[in-house]
């Protein structure tokens, strides 16, 4: 018995440093007081909104996020947008569709069930129109990068000159916490960029941390009610493990063995 | 072993045994709902549809929510003897007035309520629908009025968003 | 299989079970006699059947909205996370799923060579949970292409390549696995009705794998045949599977810890880039539970004798029984082995660590080292220690020590204290 919790203590305070183990020979990130970590993590909304702002009007003209839909602006756990802000912010995206009955492909307004608009047609577009270099798909970015959010916070910000030595071709810019230093996204991100509707200041910090906000939210839609129904699973399974132990003491007690 | 001893032994069965099944029934019903429709599926509620081109008589069929759904020009005598069928002789007595709120239009969805297939249009002894699963006719109002059939064809939300487009849902 | 002749108290009971004697095969399972040393190192047989119905089940239900196609599995697997009611919790319960699985088949293993279990007269149910052990790698690795991501693909790409090592007919094999030139759709769709069969295949083997283990009964702790039924046993009902249950529920904490709080952690970044053909990711790395058997293959410079290796690595364990010369069952009674154990768990860490990194400089070194040590270990060690350890003691049953007068020996559960008495 003692054995086996000692065990079991082992593996449960392992579990944290496992990210390390995998960052083992990374730079060190920039990171900030995220507020969607730990055991009751939950996302800021007004950060969330300020994110989506900045993506709109900074990233969304070459990065597509084919997996949301305005709808999800709405839901609830997000930018929890009221119903009827997600139907104006739709309803500003012109949304090709069809056939129609002569056959022919049309543009209307969006609805609330029409995915994100993507600012290329296809891979390839995209890739012509950014000198061959395809601006990633952002609905799971957060997910597909390493250093996670912190990486996406730090890149945003991590634009540089080039140290001596290093010759930059045309088109591709230096940043010190990309894979390689070298980017082909520019710097896109400038104090006072935008003018936030809540009124907060757009510093490049402030609209680093608000997009990469929105974009771990993109990732991970269902961040919240997996934190909460992860705290209600194991308080549940504690309290389930203590009754089923001092059930099991009893059964045990009917022999002299010891378990 | 003496009695109350046996009672609180019992007591701590009977409670983890109780807590072990509210844990299973938690566990199963995630398992169950998501057979349910998803959230994409909600999201498709409405379909828009152009009848512009459409003269008196006719009829065409549009998919909403995956099923098809009918919506047919009447004609002035087809309105006047969907008026003129008596209640008493429904099955399911609902008015022509009640199912087509514009006479000239009847949008209904285009299943049978008997065991789910789709009618054939101006067929059967109604001069309606009729429907070749289990032989149920349908009247030019989409009641039903002799087969196996239950009730009168659906009539779906709908509204003119204009003169000639038709928004269902 | 039972001693005694089980008869139903109802009419219809005995009706029944004359034509189909499934309550007969019910008692036997409640009534089986248990040895009562077993320590919370058998409970792992529990929770593997756990593991194995959580998977089958989570993955019914994934499969309900999965497509097995090149173009939409990625998809598909993104519809699932955010629109399919829960279906980020079951995609997550599976995913960690078959890491929790894996933990607890390494532990089922170490926990059968620290005691001897595959030694005579389990020899069989060894080897059936060896083929168990292969098809769950099997099955894994199916199930880690079906998302389609990077990582997916170039390890669907590397792990099929092993077969183009073998001479003549390699690359035509190849090329039947993927049913083209490279991985693509035709891959992926067998892929996913592989992946899908493979786990009733498991099924049953588990059946045939808790058949063959009720002929000769539990193993135990001290590694000597008990009686059954005698006092040196229990019935497996109530008090195998209350203390099963225990187990299994810290299990299930640990297990839902992953998927509430680091469903991702572990997991490959890179699996949440959608399949390019174009571009390989920088670091190709297997999950965890394989990354041993990897650097096993990648310490060996030669192609075909690399792959030779990894499989010889996991072979070699079916080989184990008549491998292990020593007549004593149990590592408590084997000082020798027993140090030779702890540095053979080493040496798999080590293997595992070194394989999750770039196969170079250092690194290299250590995995062949490492590699080299690990056949030595099965090959010549342990053939040898049977013959040369000394021994201690064995009691003659598992109350023996009891009556004996010295109090703690009954179990042997803790050995460091065993050693103490000695």
């Amino acid at each position: 018995m003692k054995k086996f919790l000692k065990l079991f203590f082992y593996i449960f305070f392992l579990i944290p440093f496992l990210p390390q183990v995998h960052a083992a020979e990374k730079v060190e990130y920039l990171t900030t007081n995220w507020s969607f970590k730990g055991l009751f993590g939950k996302f800021d909304r007004s950060a969330l909104q300020r994110g989506y702002h900045v993506y709109t009007e900074v990233c969304s003209s070459c990065h597509s996020m084919k997996y949301l839909s305005y709808r999800n602006l709405a839901q609830e756990g997000g930018p929890e947008f009221t119903e009827a802000e997600a139907k104006a912010i739709a309803a500003s995206f012109e949304v090709t569709d069809g056939p129609n009955s002569d056959g022919e492909m049309f543009t209307r307004p969006g609805k609330l069930s029409d995915k994100f608009v993507m600012p290329y047609e296809n891979v390839k577009a995209a890739q012509a129109a950014n000198g061959g270099a395809y601006p990633p798909d952002m609905s799971v970015l957060v997910k597909a990068r390493g250093g996670g959010v912190d990486y996406i916070y730090s890149l945003l910000q991590g634009y540089e000159d080039p140290p001596p030595g290093v010759t930059l071709d045309d088109g591709v810019y230096y940043n010190k916490y990309m894979y390689g230093n070298k980017i082909k996204m520019a710097n896109q991100l400038s104090d006072g960029l935008i003018e936030y509707s809540d009124g907060t200041k757009a510093t490049v910090e402030q609209m680093s941390k608000d997009v990469t906000t929105f974009l771990m939210w993109a990732a991970e839609p269902h961040l919240e009610s997996r934190h909460k129904m992860g705290f209600k699973a194991i308080v549940y399974l504690i309290i389930l493990t203590i009754l089923v132990y001092f059930s099991m003491k009893r059964i045990w007690s009917r022999i002299e063995t010891k378990v | 072993m003496s009695k109350k001893k046996t009672e609180r032994r019992d007591f701590l069965f009977t409670a983890t045994a109780a807590v072990g099944a509210v844990g299973v029934g938690a566990t199963v019903w995630p398992m169950i709902d998501q057979m349910n429709p998803d959230a994409s599926v909600k999201a498709l509620a409405s379909t828009e549809v152009d009848v512009s081109s459409m003269n008196p008589g006719k009829t065409i069929t549009v998919l909403w929510r995956g099923k098809p759904v009918f919506i047919r020009r009447r004609t002035q005598d087809e309105i006047n003897e969907a008026k003129a069928v008596k209640l008493k002789d429904l099955k399911h007595p609902e008015k022509d007035e009640d199912r087509a709120k514009n006479p000239e239009w009847l949008v209904m969805l285009g299943v049978c309520t008997h065991l789910g297939c789709v009618p054939l249009d101006q067929k059967g002894d109604y001069n309606g629908w009729f429907c070749p699963c289990h032989g149920s006719h349908y009247d030019i109002s989409g009641r039903i009025r002799k087969g196996p059939a239950p009730t009168n064809m659906e009539i779906p939300k709908y509204e003119f968003v204009n003169a000639n487009t038709i928004k269902i849902g | 299989m039972s001693d005694h002749e089980y008869t139903p108290k109802s009419n219809f009971g005995k009706w029944f079970n004359d034509r189909l004697p499934l309550l007969t095969l019910a008692n036997h399972l409640t009534d089986y006699p248990t040895p009562k040393n077993l320590n919370y190192w058998w409970t792992f047989g529990g929770i593997l059947t756990f593991c194995l119905v959580t998977q089958i089940v989570t993955g019914l239900v994934l499969a309900m909205h999965y497509i097995a196609h090149a173009d939409m599995a990625f998809d598909s697997v993104e519809h699932i996370m955010r629109d399919v009611n829960y279906g980020w919790l079951i995609r997550y319960i599976h995913a960690n799923g078959a890491s929790m699985f894996f933990l607890a088949v390494y532990i089922h293993i170490f926990r059968s060579l620290f005691y001897g279990s595959y030694k005579a007269p389990r020899e069989i149910i060894w080897i059936i949970g060896i083929i168990i052990y292969l098809l769950m790698m099997a099955a894994a690795f199916m199930g880690y292409v079906l998302p389609w991501g990077q990582m997916s693909f170039w390890g669907a790409t590397v792990i099929t390549n092993l077969f183009s090592a073998i001479p003549l007919v390699g690359e035509g094999i190849v090329t039947w696995l993927w049913g083209g030139y490279s991985v693509d759709n035709p891959t992926l769709t067998r892929f996913f009705t592989l992946h899908y069969l493979i786990p009733f295949l498991i099924l049953g083997l588990v059946v045939l794998h808790i058949w063959a283990l009720h002929v000769p009964g539990n193993n135990n702790p001290i590694g000597i045949d008990v009686k059954k039924p005698s006092k040196d046993t229990v019935p497996f009902h109530p008090y195998i599977v209350i203390k099963d249950a225990f187990a299994l529920l810290m299990f299930m904490i640990v297990f839902a810890f992953f998927v509430f709080y680091t469903p991702n952690i572990l997991g490959h970044a890179d699996n949440y880039i959608e399949a390019n053909p174009l571009v390989t990711p920088a670091h190709i790395v297997p999950e965890w539970y394989l990354l041993p058997f990897y650097a096993i293959l990648r310490s060996v410079p030669d192609k075909l004798m690399g792959v030779i290796a990894m499989l010889s690595a996991i072979f070699i364990l079916a080989a184990l029984p008549w491998l292990d010369t020593s007549k004593i069952r149990s590592a408590v009674f084997r000082p020798l082995y027993r140090q030779f154990y702890w540095i053979l768990v080493a040496d798999v860490l080590i293997l595992g660590y070194v394989g999750a990194m770039p196969a170079e400089g250092l690194y290299l070194l250590i995995a062949r080292v490492a590699t080299a040590y690990y056949f030595l270990h099965f090959l010549v060690i342990l053939p040898i220690l049977g013959f040369k350890e000394r021994t201690l003691p064995v009691p003659l049953s598992i109350t023996e020590p009891v009556l004996g007068g010295s109090s703690n020996l009954a179990a042997a559960r803790d050995d460091s204290r065993l050693e103490k008495l000695k």
